[in-house]
């Protein structure tokens, strides 16, 4: 293949071409390569072509895999946090639906999160929660005050602010705590199981997507549906958390892993009728009104 | 290898190629130098201020025919601007505002929330769908979050009128109900219509539930604005 009198052909796409041919699975240098899960070939490649044509970092990137050297992309980087969103809509249905049905064998971070753990559902799904609960708290207000004369409704909307907070916070920094307490404990003994701290936040996140329904339950007045919910959500929410968590403590002293666990599940409680109480009234109870407090 | 042999045939052809001595070529080849195009559209201190404001604002009227109008164009996504955004955010929150006779803490949200949440909500939600891998930019985005508040603004201006004008009552407030509902579907309707082409069809469903919760989340304060004028409405004597 003399290239004396074809000045317009590439000799060098050529040889690759016959390369690859001659050996398909022989492991080829190739520029486009990128570093990702074997099942998930489709939607990387839809990936990059779409990154890269809009995304000045990710032209940073590809500049960095040409020049042969890849390096995990840095924690300030865009690139880090898009790693956590490769999830699809079926995906994400089938987590919400596996974190309302505990089932003795089923780990919930091995079966559903398979190493993908995900920050869309924990992020969404607090943020549905906070809203869930600030509106429905409202409505429920403005139920049980229905035949009263002097009442003046008012929309609340500083109780957005105090569920956001409450939320928010039990969805992170409980992870946090469990991810040190296990942590700590893997140090003392050997232990197999071992959860990265974005699983144990995806698990806590669709862990609460089963209060959604049940506060919006919480708007109808009467109190014993109310209470038979609160237990329902509770006991469906705190099996996924243990049985997700019991691997991890399985090995450990039984003191310790009582203890743990109890403080899981209590945590949890607290949370529940916390937000039952504070947010919400049914006819009888006495509400907290914002109204009361001074600016 | 044959092509290119063709190529160099075909090149060799324009070697023997001469203009012939006995036709004369003439011509002209000084460019014209008039008022060039060009420089009009860049340097707007020449026109008069009139002629700037009313371009934008007509293009700003543009865009909210077309959000009206919620077709397959690109017009909003093209030309983006944030005036519009502004002018409707601004406008609820002064709606959304007092209206009581007495000056206490309503309970209702303050402009700078209003502001707030309008914003930051549109934020989250550029960055939540330029994640999950939309080849949308950010400002487009904000854009069309912006301008698909319309239908919700409008809404307030009418519910605020019937109260006016109206007395209080549960056909009243039930009238209002179905305005603001119609009108939260409008604007879900025509942010998605712009917003989900950008998605692979796996995740357009993820991306659309954030928009359907921010128009809810104003939806809903606009009801509790509207709830409130209805209950104070009837406790004044």
């Amino acid at each position: 293949m003399a290239s004396k009198n074809d000045p317009f052909q590439f000799q060098e796409f050529d040889e690759a071409g016959d390369l690859l041919e001659a050996n398909r699975d022989a492991t080829t240098i190739s520029i486009d390569d990128e570093d990702v899960k074997p099942q998930k070939q489709s939607t990387a490649t839809g990936f990059s072509t779409e990154a890269d044509t809009e995304d000045p970092l990710a032209n940073d990137d590809q500049a960095e895999l040409l020049s042969g050297q890849k390096k995990s992309p840095s924690f300030w980087s865009f690139e880090y946090y898009q790693r956590f969103f490769d999830i699809e809509t079926h995906h994400v249905k089938e987590r919400i639906i596996g974190s309302m049905m505990p089932w003795p064998r089923k780990n919930f971070i091995n079966v559903y999160l398979r190493r993908n753990p995900d920050l869309y559902g924990p992020f969404w799904i607090c943020t549905t929660l906070v809203f869930a609960t600030a509106i429905s708290g409202n409505i429920s207000n403005f139920l049980a005050h229905q035949g009263k004369q002097d009442y003046k409704y008012t929309p609340e909307f500083r109780k957005v602010t105090i569920a956001a907070t409450i939320i928010f916070s039990y969805a992170w920094l409980v992870p946090l705590a469990v991810w040190g307490f296990l942590l700590w404990r893997n140090n003392k003994m050997v232990n197999l199981v071992s959860y990265a701290f974005m699983e144990i936040v995806c698990v806590y996140g669709y862990s609460l997507s089963i209060y959604i329904p049940a506060v919006v339950l919480w708007i109808l007045p009467f109190n014993w549906l109310s209470w038979c919910t609160v237990v329902v959500a509770l006991c469906l929410s705190g099996s996924v958390l243990v049985l997700t968590f019991w691997p991890a403590v399985r090995d450990d002293h039984p003191r310790v892993m009582i203890a743990f666990l109890s403080v899981i599940v209590l945590l949890n409680m607290l949370l529940a009728v916390g937000c039952k109480t504070y947010f919400f009234t049914t006819p009888g109870n006495k509400t907290v009104t914002p109204a009361n407090s001074t600016t | 290898m044959a092509a290119s042999e063709e190529a160099s045939r075909s090149f060799a052809g324009l070697s023997d190629v001469s203009i012939s001595e006995d036709i004369p070529v003439e011509g002209d080849i000084s460019v014209p130098v008039g008022p060039s195009r060009r420089d009009d559209e860049f340097s707007t201190l020449d026109e008069p201020v009139k002629d700037t404001i009313m371009r934008d604002l007509r293009a700003v009227g543009n865009k909210f025919i077309h959000v009206l109008y919620p077709k397959r164009n690109s017009a909003l996504l093209r030309d983006w601007d944030l005036w519009g955004p502004l002018l409707l955010c601004v406008t609820l929150a002064l709606l959304l505002q007092g209206g009581a006779a007495d000056h206490e803490d309503q309970g209702g949200p303050q402009f700078a929330e209003v502001f707030v949440i309008v914003w930051f909500g549109s934020m989250i939600i550029t960055l939540n769908t330029k994640l999950l891998g939309g080849t949308i930019s950010i400002f487009q985005s904000l854009c069309v979050l912006g301008y698909c508040i319309m239908p919700l603004t409008v809404a307030m201006v009418v519910c605020r009128i019937v109260l006016l004008f109206s007395s209080e009552g549960v056909i009243t407030f039930a009238v209002q109900l179905a305005v603001v509902v119609a009108s939260f579907g409008w604007s879900t309707f025509a942010s998605t219509a712009f917003l989900a082409d950008s998605q692979p069809p796996n995740r357009k469903a993820l991306v659309v539930y954030p928009v359907f919760l921010f128009y809810f989340v104003i939806a809903w304060m606009i009801l509790t604005y509207l709830l409130q004028q209805v209950f104070s409405k009837r406790t004044q004597p």
